[in-house]
């Protein structure tokens, strides 16, 4: 027989307001290999029917599954219960709008800042269907694709001191979009343009360097790395505009 | 992402006539060739347009590098162009790539666009019917999965592109949302067939037990199946492919060597090993490095040193709803679906890895522009009393389940009966008796399915709600699955019967229809003619015919 655990779970149906928020514990024997992808689904199909929580691709690289894991902001689908203690608390992801108990919705956030950042490629030229690709540096390739691993978890924004005062800031997953576009040569938009998008108070400024986020991406994205990169440029681009002023 | 680009060394020559006949033979000869044609010659301008939008596709170096004993040189004047690695039943290297995460780089690129053009996404919603009056359907009845609301949208088009619905059978590499409801709402309109349902693929490399996909890209990059004394065993069932045979075969080839008794014992069965120690850390940690997070957070092992355990598990549909090669729907006017919902038909009884998520841009580039065409010449006008009707259905099964009086049933003891009946008779060696046995027991499981009660309460935003809706339209999604695999008495692709473990063009070179009529208890099956434009049924040049059934 394995462990006998305990999850305090976070329960609340905005539906239901009159039901305040409160932790409900449910208790699992654990077996091998088991993950809280498989405790979640057997406390809802053995006990609880009515408990939210979200999961799509339960492999690690959809994003829907961030929680507050014993406090710390991590995907449930790979975190084991061999590595919990006897009594685990989960509760949901801050900043972002709470759907029911775990469920909440990072998509409309994210969608929000990928809409300010303009996360996509600027190129106003035409594909021409004729033509050889243009050529790029495999290690290029290699650089751009790093800060696109991003999941869209939200792990680095439930876990930011400063997105959980500040509603407009874009966070760490925001400033690594625009480090991604920063880094690929195919988007034409300039140091300038940049800097109206991301060097305020709600883009790389408003970061106060607590780096949660560097810790807590469940991906390995290089968060602290991103930071400096687009700081740094943004710092330069702000230093220049003072000079020419 | 197969493109015949050919600017790998290892691909020098190829061309859409080569990329074809892979195609075909990997279908068996049960795919629309004129579908084919289309999809090969449009998939390298797709590739080169995704590189235009934001793809970081992997590029050609001439950086040192052996493959299975052999040093490969690239041409230095391919340097910084679209690179390809080796994908199973293909002749030239033609699968591109971005390290081992390229699903999820198109997939960022392709919204990156949506946002882009300004382009409106509601997400979190779920399609529970199609308004339609038997011969042109008008948009869908919608519930809202935030707060379990009804919507209703009508449409001049409507496109279902929902994926597959690996789900029917439990232990899949499909996400846990792949549960065929886009199909499932298209054959409950009972003049939407569904093509080739037996036609399921079984990917050889499944991470046991928690059934990931570990892909195709380990073996292609040189990767080996062991067995448990350590050997080798493929090449001795496949001499020309060995571990990059089609799919179909791989995974037959890895269940008969377990059968014959080389299976490692575990806790979940008896599993093989995936080898990719050979390929080094710098290798494993960059292009493999999504694999590598698997089996290091998943199961605690470092494929660095430590062997993979893989097992044939349910990974893709080569059949779904049946389109004609503009992506309209069979049965309904102004309906469309595309990608593994839709059976255009490129894949026949097998597809090669690298095609599907070709498919999905190169069908959304074809189709969608022929969506956009026809679209332009249709008026909205659809009368209230459709709507009405439909919303009404809808509405009122949900009324009664959380009303609490539709009955007993458990909806998720019923899906774990589907699924078990599923994997343990329709998988990837088939029998008549088994066959037999798992349309009988899902017929049942269909009956009961009507007597699902909710034990959650009266939420209607609450998850197990949702399963009691989709519950009976995934089991005739799995009676459609049995029901044509029962009747096919042939072995084609990954349809392997073995009772009847040849090919038979005389009798079954033709596609399997699907309808359920409404109120039916059973699938409604007839058949149509595969299109043969350019190759006649042949040889695959691997497989059974080809090597022999036994070692």
């Amino acid at each position: 027989m394995g462990r006998e655990l305990t999850f305090r779970i976070f329960r609340y149906n905005p539906a239901t307001p009159e039901v305040k928020p409160h932790m409900q514990d449910y208790k699992v024997t654990e077996e091998p290999g088991m993950s809280l992808f498989v405790v979640l689904n057997k406390i809802r199909e053995e006990q609880d029917p009515s408990l939210r929580f979200d999961f799509v691709c339960r492999a690690s690289i959809c994003g829907s599954c961030g929680m507050l894991v014993n406090g710390k902001p991590t995907l449930a689908c790979n975190t084991l219960t061999k590595n919990l203690p006897n009594l685990t608390t989960l509760m949901p992801l801050p900043v972002f709008k709470l759907l029911g108990d775990l469920s909440v919705d990072t998509g409309v956030w994210f969608r929000e800042m990928s809409m300010k950042t303009e996360a996509w490629v600027h190129d106003d030229s035409e594909f021409d269907a004729t033509q050889q690709e243009e050529r790029m540096d495999n290690e290029l390739a290699l650089k751009i694709y790093e800060a696109e691993r991003c999941i869209e978890c939200g792990c680095c924004i439930g876990g930011c001191a400063t997105a959980n005062i500040k509603p407009d800031f874009i966070g760490a997953a925001g400033i690594n979009r625009v480090a991604r576009f920063m880094v690929d040569p195919r988007d034409k938009r300039t140091n300038q343009e940049y800097f109206e998008v991301v060097a305020s108070e709600d883009g790389v400024f408003g970061c106060i360097g607590l780096m949660a986020c560097d810790d807590n991406c469940p991906k390995g994205v290089p968060l602290q790395g991103q930071l400096a990169y687009v700081r740094r440029k943004m710092a330069g681009v702000g230093w220049k505009m003072r000079v020419s002023n | 992402m197969q493109a015949a680009l050919g600017n790998m060394a290892k691909g020098a020559g190829d061309n859409p006539d080569v990329h074809f006949a892979d195609t075909v033979k990997g279908s068996d000869w049960g795919c629309e060739q004129d579908v084919a044609r289309m999809f090969v010659d449009t998939a390298p301008i797709v590739m080169r347009e995704l590189a235009h939008w934001g793809v970081p596709w992997n590029r050609v170096t001439t950086e040192k590098r052996v493959y299975d004993g052999e040093e490969l040189h690239e041409d230095p004047e391919k340097v910084g162009l679209i690179a390809a690695r080796n994908f199973g039943g293909t002749a030239k290297w033609r699968t591109c790539f971005t390290s081992d995460g390229t699903g999820h780089t198109v997939l960022y690129t392709m919204d990156s666009m949506v946002m882009k053009h300004g382009i409106t996404v509601h997400d979190r919603v779920e399609a529970l019917s199609l308004i339609h009056d038997g011969e042109t359907c008008y948009g869908a009845i919608v519930r809202d999965l935030r707060n379990g609301e009804l919507k209703v949208y009508t449409a001049k088009s409507t496109v279902i592109a929902t994926g597959g619905y690996g789900r029917v059978y439990g232990a899949s590499t499909n996400a846990i949302i792949n549960e065929g409801t886009g199909m499932a709402i298209a054959q409950d309109t009972g003049v939407v067939p569904l093509g080739n349902m037996e036609a399921v693929q079984f990917h050889p490399t499944g991470i046991v037990p928690s059934w990931i996909l570990i892909t195709e890209g380990a073996r292609g990059d040189g990767g080996y199946l062991l067995d448990k004394n350590g050997y080798r065993f493929m090449p001795d069932y496949e001499p020309a492919k060995k571990e990059l045979a089609s799919r179909d075969v791989v995974s037959r080839r890895m269940i008969q060597h377990i059968r014959a008794g080389y299976g490692v014992d575990s806790p979940y069965g008896q599993h093989l090993w995936l080898d990719i120690r050979h390929l080094g850390a710098k290798h494993i940690n960059t292009n493999l490095r999504e694999i590598a997070s698997i089996s290091r957070q998943f199961n605690g092992i470092d494929p660095v040193t430590d062997l993979i355990p893989v097992r044939p598990t349910q990974h893709y549909s080569m059949g779904g709803i049946r389109i004609n090669k503009w992506g309209q729907a069979y049965g309904l006017k102004n309906l469309y679906a595309l990608g593994e919902a839709a059976c255009w038909d490129l894949h026949g009884f097998n597809r090669l890895g690298g095609n599907s998520l070709a498919e999905t841009v190169v069908a959304g580039k074809i189709i969608g522009e022929k969506i956009a065409e026809f679209t332009k010449d249709v008026p909205l006008n659809v009368s209230t009393s459709i709507i009405e009707e439909h919303l009404g259905v809808q509405q009122d099964r949900i009324d009664k389940f959380l009303a609490g009086n539709t009955g007993e049933e458990n909806v998720y003891e019923l899906r774990s009966i589907m699924e078990e009946t599923l994997s343990d008779n329709v998988h990837v060696f088939r029998t008549g008796d088994k066959l037999e046995y798992a349309v009988k027991a899902l017929t049942e499981l269909h009956e009961r399915s009507k007597f699902i009660g909710l034990r959650g309460g009266k939420d209607k935003a609450s998850p197990e709600l949702a399963s009691a809706l989709r519950m009976p339209g995934m089991i005739r999604l799995a009676l459609s699955i049995a029901t044509g695999a029962l009747n096919r008495t042939e072995s084609r692709g990954s349809h392997f019967r073995e009772d009847y473990p040849k090919r038979d063009d005389a009798n079954w070179l033709k596609r399997t229809l699907a309808y359920w009529p409404e109120g039916a208890k059973a699938p409604e099956l007839k058949y149509e003619s595969v299109t043969i434009t350019e190759s006649p049924p042949g040889d695959r040049g691997y497989g059974e015919a080809t090597a022999g059934l036994k070692k």
